[in-house]
């Protein structure tokens, strides 16, 4: 009974649901765009360079990749609490604050992953390409497209993190109904006042969602992961 | 009075001179006092693992420091710990075949074209064809790198080597994993692209006859330093060091 009314909201565009999900995608996407211009160059630099500190650095990281999300959120909110020294820009309980708060969770996986995928690329590469004629940078270009499949898998990583959390976003959003009201924590709230064909509805859109973003982006390295050896 | 690398008469145009150069690394010194190579010639290095042929060769390809000494490179000396001494226009006359190559994960085609590439240079199919083809390798080339055989590999980093025309080719044992009809390819490129464009091709090999069939000179590398270097005639006949003589009866030092 549940699942039908499930599905008759999700076939009649029912605006209250699709507001959810524009939401949504609006917050995570920019919160994922940021996070990848970021997190591409630092892991990419991580994985190529060697520095006085890196090992420091390294660590940071993956502690930022296991850092519990809501504790994100609550230091995001101090940030832009009427109090918080940058209190005075207003963003809280809007998507800006959820958007600031995404892309911080985003950022540790993105340049994380990038900087495991980098470090597996074959060291004599550089090397030879060096060899070749290539600059440094030409060099290191190459060796981030060389690990391309691996910073593709950075990206699913960082937008799977943030599309379905719901703490940070709750704290710093505030959950308001056509504002900041998002696919998690609109499941909350309809499973605690007890609509659950509406929770389940939404379930089915972020399993959706997070489904067609891998498919999209395995597709479109199709050629490359699924070339024989 | 003659010089350890024996040259009494010139073979040429001078492309290197080495003069009192030291490498340093823990436990091991590279130390050539005095090298000369020509352009044109055909530089075969032997010597035992660990002498030093390898260090010699990055030193050439301006991808190491010296610790001290000049190496002068066409006219233009350049010494260690000075930075601008090694613009790119230099380095990029002078290329490395090493022995595992390492190709982009992309097809045939695109790693031959990568150092017409990040010069800007054009791509010129008629100018790259007779060197794909010399070697081989024309049925390959949309295939990617990834499905290539150990031999085919190395014909594509070959390929790459030449088609920007370096007016140095260092080789860094390049056929030292290959069967008979892929070495005969790459020795047969090699010499060719040699008589055609007069570069310096420095060779590092272990297999005498394979100094015996490509060289020009070849010289003896032990322990870093020079040992002999002499025209290929004299160094397998009639070598002027007995340690020659006897590193070619295959006697070995430890």
């Amino acid at each position: 009974m549940e699942a039908v009314n499930a599905l008759k909201l999700l076939l009649t565009f029912d605006p209250y649901v699709y507001n959810i999900i524009g939401v949504s995608l609006q917050v995570s996407g920019i919160a994922l765009l940021f996070s990848t211009l970021i997190g591409i160059p630092v892991g990419a630099t991580l994985g190529l360079t060697h520095f006085r500190g890196k090992p420091f650095v390294t660590a940071l990281l993956y502690t930022g990749m296991g850092f519990p999300p809501v504790v994100i959120g609550l230091f995001v909110f101090l940030l832009f609490s009427s109090v918080g020294p940058l209190g005075n820009l207003g963003w809280l309980f809007t998507t800006r604050a959820m958007i600031t708060a995404q892309t911080i969770i985003a950022f540790p996986m993105v340049s994380g992953f990038t900087m495991a995928a980098v470090l597996s690329v074959d060291k004599n590469l550089m090397k030879q390409l060096q060899a070749l004629g290539a600059t440094r940078f030409q060099a290191s270009w190459a060796a981030i497209k060389e690990a391309r499949i691996g910073v593709l898998v950075a990206i699913i990583a960082g937008f799977g993190g943030i599309i379905s959390e719901v703490g940070a976003v709750m704290l710093v959003g505030g959950n308001i109904a056509g504002k900041t009201r998002v696919l998690t924590t609109a499941i909350v709230l309809e499973t605690r006042q007890g609509n659950f064909g509406v929770a389940i509805a939404f379930g089915i859109i972020l399993l959706a969602i997070t489904f067609i973003a891998n498919l999209t982006m395995i597709t479109l390295q199709k050629k490359h992961l699924f070339a024989t050896e | 009075m003659i010089s350890v690398t024996g040259r009494a008469v010139t073979m040429g145009e001078k492309s290197y001179q080495i003069k009192n150069l030291l490498k340093k690394y823990p436990g091991f010194e590279l130390r050539v006092d005095d090298l000369l190579l020509f352009k044109g010639e055909v530089f075969c290095l032997l010597g035992p693992s660990g002498a030093g042929k390898t260090t010699l060769l990055r030193l050439l390809n301006f991808l190491e420091e010296a610790d001290e000494g000049e190496i002068i490179f066409e006219g233009r000396s350049y010494f260690p710990n000075n930075n601008n001494t090694r613009p790119l226009e230099m380095m990029r006359k002078i290329t490395t075949v090493f022995q595992r190559p390492a190709l982009l994960k992309d097809s045939v085609w695109n790693n031959i074209i990568y150092p017409l590439k990040i010069r800007k240079r054009q791509v010129n199919k008629q100018e790259i064809m007779p060197v794909v083809e010399e070697l081989g390798i024309s049925h390959l080339l949309r295939q990617n790198s990834r499905t290539l055989s150990g031999g085919e590999a190395q014909r594509v980093a070959m390929a790459r080597a030449l088609v920007f025309k370096p007016q140095v080719l260092l080789l860094d044992e390049p056929t030292a994993n290959l069967d008979p009809g892929n070495i005969k390819i790459i020795e047969q490129m090699v010499t060719k692209y040699a008589a055609q464009e007069k570069p310096t091709v420095v060779w590092i090999t272990h297999n005498h006859f394979q100094a015996k069939r490509v060289g020009d000179r070849v010289c003896l590398l032990e322990g870093g330093h020079i040992v002999e270097v002499s025209s290929k005639e004299v160094f397998f006949n009639n070598p002027r060091q007995r340690r020659t003589q006897e590193f070619l009866a295959g006697e070995m030092y430890f």
